[in-house]
């Protein structure tokens, strides 16, 4: 029961594996992909309560991880709905496409369980080499030779930041002798005077920074996100971030008091972040890369929270992530739908939006909003809540600066919504009509993006709740 | 909570808020442009019927905010949903009530494309500014605040004239630009007040000299672009010439009002210190945009930029009212308010409708149109008047008082204000001389056709408040009465306790 979620997933991959084998029609595989993620949504649904450790206790199996789990799931379950017929990824390894997908998802969702360095380290990397593999399978006539530069620029920076990782994993393993996080929890305290213990805890956040895009482990965010196809960029940028978020929390609450030092230097990679992200957004003409920078300086608000180290900064964190998942899929419901064969989508080519689907450029412009953190919706709930946390804390410097992001940041979402809205297209573009689960899909994170903005409540009480079961 | 009489009955004020924003639910279904007009008529003028019962049930005796309501709404952080409105605001509410039905009269056949969202955006506003005026929470406020952004945007970005990209995205960023501190102020007095937003409890605290500028600072950059006060001025002419009439309306009479309800509302009583130490400098700016609002307005050829910069002087008048910090000047600047509402809302209909014959805002095409068009012209004659202040219009009430609390203040001040009241009418009149009578070129306008009753319904009852504020302004005055008296009081209590720590900061 307590690996329920994990093993179907793990069974719906082996499947799909054997599928992978013929040579399936994209209807099958479609079908095949969203039953599996169905079920194994219901089954983190069915499994949110459990409670208990397995595999020598690195695997912890609480209301957090299984949370975590759901959001992973639920999430995927929405990328893989919009992606229709995937046409951004290459017709001969779709079946196989799908296959790394389920295990990128598969070891995110084992991320967020782990207790474990070592555990840490496995999960990590079966997600990270999957999604490695995912990238240079977009077809060659949608983006040229693209995507194998961004593979290989994604692998290598990936690769470089694990090593980091190991790096510092070792030197904590030095330092307290032992790999469990409980363990080192206590032993860690005492040594926060010691050079040593900050750079071992620094150097373990760079392999989640690099999964969070958060500077100086960014560079690879605005080439992957152009290289890869629609879909996998969708993928990329919202389900890892989660599960990097899950294991931050993990380790940034091993961060006593004395390790003010590692605080300000997190604060220093949030501003900066925010500053780069927004900074470089505003002169992006390929919207995805846009996104991309955008991506940073949201990670930056992320690191904001995490950084106040008490449990509500961390469940507005959660709240922030979850938020931004939302926001940052409808934008990539609307980029897929729009590109119907795969293609990169230039800010211009959103032009007149408005005529060739209404439906969808509201969900745009209501999404890019949202990230601009124009209220009433998630993202500027979100932001407003870890600014306070933040104050609370007394980094009032850091507040103001953060606020001042927002400012910027407004100029180049507005740019797009202007486009799809206020200007109208040469000629007659063609219409576009999104599939009715697509449809859906966008109602529901449309809700989300809303609900979560207006009544915040509900939804910080679940995150409070989950964050009290690990410390 | 003692500042907040709470109503036990309907819910008045919630009722105002929502009303709008269900209209524009409902309309979502309609495909028929008429059913769209009809549905917003309808729910505007069902939101200004109830301003009434609001304005009849409202207690003049007291300074409280009164049909107070007060829910839960986001507990971890402590956000209330708390509403109640008193002296200040009451007026404010009740006009953008009444306004807004003649904002949808006035788009009925200007608007001629996706119509629709233009009316869904017109209710969105409606639901925000009423919030806005009402709120007592101040992330209610600063929620509603920012929001009405995005269908304001939308107004001038879709439906705008040939500039409309530049203007709007400017009017964006401007707006958003400012209020970003005040986010950062609010979270500070909600640190400094036991995590609390309730407003009225921020007021009168003992906050410390040096937090206070900070917070004055914030609010200042935030109230003076909306005002907007020189030199934030820029966005506001760009605004409001590619604004559709409808939008420029709204822009005028009420964005413009919440800049200077900011002042009075959360300036003043939350950080008064702040206020009296930098109040010279603001009364100055006060002055400058009053001056250069007129000298402005002198040379502009197109009638709807004469207009707004028209507006920069005014509001400077408003805000000049406002920070000699005495009960003409604070009662004349509220009144002042409502007037420069009505009378500039009533001047943009008045552009609005030549230009729907025209189809140009320049003073030279419309030169001469008051040998063919007598109505519209008796209407703009009266506004015109009412804008530069002639006795027996609304204004003229508004600026004595403002220029009474001026000189009670300082004579220099006062005198310096002068010039703005002899420019407004050099502009006006220009403006006036030129539409009815023109010259001996006149363009050709015998083709054009008189106002029709719908327009006359629109313009009729700006005129009506016209002279009502003008002939009789004592039911106005009373509304506000108590709630400026007590607040003066506050700030002279809390002025005398504390001005020695002021004098001192000063002479070092």
């Amino acid at each position: 029961m307590l690996f329920l979620p994990e093993l179907i997933l793990l069974l719906g991959t082996l499947s799909l594996f054997l599928v992978s084998l013929g040579s399936p029609a994209i209807e099958t595989l479609r079908k095949l992909t969203i039953t599996v993620s169905v079920l194994v949504l219901i089954a983190t649904l069915v499994c949110l309560k459990q409670n208990g450790s397995l595999f020598f206790d690195s695997y912890r199996v609480d209301f957090f991880s299984q949370l975590f789990k759901f959001l992973i799931i639920a999430a995927t379950l929405a990328v893989l709905i919009f992606s229709e017929r995937s046409p951004g990824i290459k017709s001969d390894v779709k079946a196989e496409y799908y296959v790394f997908l389920f295990t990128g998802v598969l070891g995110l969702m084992m991320l967020t369980s782990s207790v474990e360095l070592l555990a840490i380290l496995v999960a990590l990397e079966l997600s990270s080499f999957a999604v490695y593999i995912m990238v240079p399978m977009r077809s060659s006539n949608s983006a040229g030779a693209l995507q194998m530069e961004s593979g290989i620029k994604y692998l290598l920076f990936g690769v470089m930041s694990t090593s980091f990782m190991l790096f510092g994993m070792s030197y904590i393993f030095g330092l307290c002798g032992s790999t469990y996080l409980h363990d080192i929890a206590i032993r860690i305290e005492p040594l926060y005077y010691q050079p040593a213990a900050i750079v071992a805890m620094i150097m373990i956040m760079a392999g989640f920074f690099y999964k969070l895009a958060i500077f100086p482990f960014h560079f690879w965010v605005p080439d992957v996100y152009e290289g890869a196809a629609n879909e996998t960029t969708a993928f990329i940028a919202a389900v890892p971030k989660i599960a990097a978020v899950a294991v931050m929390i993990r380790i940034v609450s091993l961060i006593s008091a004395e390790g003010q030092t590692v605080v300000n230097l997190l604060l220093v990679c949030a501003i900066c972040s925010m500053f780069y992200g927004n900074l470089s957004a505003l002169v992006q003409k390929d919207f995805k890369r846009m996104l991309g920078f955008s991506g940073i300086s949201h990670a930056g608000f992320v690191l904001f929270g995490l950084l106040t180290l008490s449990s509500q900064g961390y469940a507005t964190s959660i709240y922030y992530i979850v938020g931004y998942a939302a926001m940052n899929l409808a934008c990539f419901l609307v980029v897929c739908t729009v590109a119907s064969s795969g293609e990169n989508l230039a800010i211009e080519d959103f032009t007149g939006l408005h005529q060739r689907s209404p439906f969808l450029a509201i969900i745009l412009a209501i999404g890019l909003f949202a990230l601009a953190g124009i209220p009433p919706f998630v993202g500027f709930t979100g932001k407003f809540m870890l600014l306070v946390n933040a104050f609370k804390q007394g980094h009032v410097l850091a507040v103001v600066l953060a606020a001042i992001n927002t400012a910027i940041a407004i100029y180049y979402y507005l740019s797009v919504v202007r486009v799809a809205y206020c200007s109208d297209p040469e000629g007659t573009a063609p219409k576009v009509v999104p599939g009715a689960m697509t449809t859906a899909v966008s109602v529901l994170l449309l809700i989300v993006i809303v609900a979560m903005g207006i009544l915040p409540g509900a939804f910080l009480h679940i995150t409070s709740t989950a964050v009290g079961t690990i410390l | 909570m003692d500042q907040l009489l709470i109503n036990q009955g309907f819910p008045l004020l919630s009722a105002l808020i929502f009303l709008p924003l269900a209209g524009a639910f409902v309309m979502l279904p309609f495909k028929s442009e008429e059913t769209c007009r009809y549905i917003s008529l309808f729910v505007t003028t069902l939101v200004a019927l109830l301003s009434f019962v609001l304005v009849a049930g409202f207690d003049t005796s007291t300074a409280a905010f009164q049909f107070g309501e007060t829910h839960t709404w986001i507990e971890p952080l402590n956000i209330n949903y708390t509403v109640g409105v008193d002296g200040i605001s009451i007026l404010l509410v009740a006009m953008t009530a009444l306004i807004l039905p003649f904002c949808i009269l006035a788009s009925w056949s200007y608007i001629k494309v996706r119509v629709k969202p233009f009316f869904i955006c017109l209710l969105v506003m409606e639901t925000a500014m009423l919030g806005v005026f009402v709120a007592l929470d101040f992330v209610l406020f600063y929620i509603l605040w920012e929001a009405m952004l995005i269908p304001m945007y939308l107004i001038i970005g879709i439906w705008g004239g040939p500039r409309k990209i530049y203007a709007s995205i400017k009017f964006f960023l401007y707006t958003l630009a400012g209020s970003i501190l005040l986010l950062v102020a609010i979270i500070w007095l909600y640190w400094k007040n036991s995590y609390s937003f309730y407003i009225p409890d921020m007021m009168w605290q003992p906050y410390g000299i040096t937090p206070q500028v900070l917070v004055f600072i914030a609010f200042f950059i935030a109230f003076a672009v909306k005002v907007p006060m020189f030199p934030f001025h820029t966005w506001l002419p760009a605004a409001h010439v590619e604004a559709p009439t409808a939008g420029s309306v709204i822009l005028a009479s009420i964005l413009l009002k919440m800049g200077t309800y900011g002042f009075v509302r959360f300036a003043l009583p939350i950080v008064p210190d702040a206020t009296l130490l930098l109040m010279p400098y603001v009364l100055w700016l006060s002055i400058a945009g009053i001056i250069y609002g007129g000298f402005t307005a002198l040379a502009q050829q197109d009638m709807k930029k004469l207009i707004a910069y028209s507006s920069v002087g005014h509001m400077g008048f408003v805000t000049l009212g406002i920070f000699v910090l005495n009960k003409q000047g604070i009662e004349g600047a509220i009144l002042q308010m409502i007037n420069h509402g009505v009378t500039t809302g009533a001047l943009f209909l008045c552009v609005g409708m030549i230009y729907e014959r025209t189809h140009s805002r320049e003073l030279s095409a419309a030169t001469g149109v008051g040998k063919y068009m007598p109505v519209f012209v008796t209407f703009l004659a009266f506004f015109s008047l009412s804008s530069f202040g002639f006795p027996g219009t609304n204004s003229f009430v508004g600026e004595f008082l403002v220029l009474a609390g001026t000189f009670e203040f300082d004579l220099t001040l006062g005198l310096a204000a002068i010039p703005g009241a002899v420019l407004a009418a050099a502009y006006m009149l220009r403006m006036l001389q030129k539409v009815i009578w023109g010259g001996p070129n006149n363009p050709d306008q015998s083709w054009i056709t008189d106002l029709n009753s719908r327009e006359i319904v629109t313009l009729a009852p700006f005129l009506l408040f016209v002279l009502w504020i003008g002939l009789s302004p004592g039911p106005f005055m009373e509304m506000m009465d108590m709630s400026v008296t007590e607040l003066l009081n506050q700030f002279n209590a809390y002025k005398a306790h504390s001005v020695a720590a002021v004098d001192i900061l000063v002479t070092q």
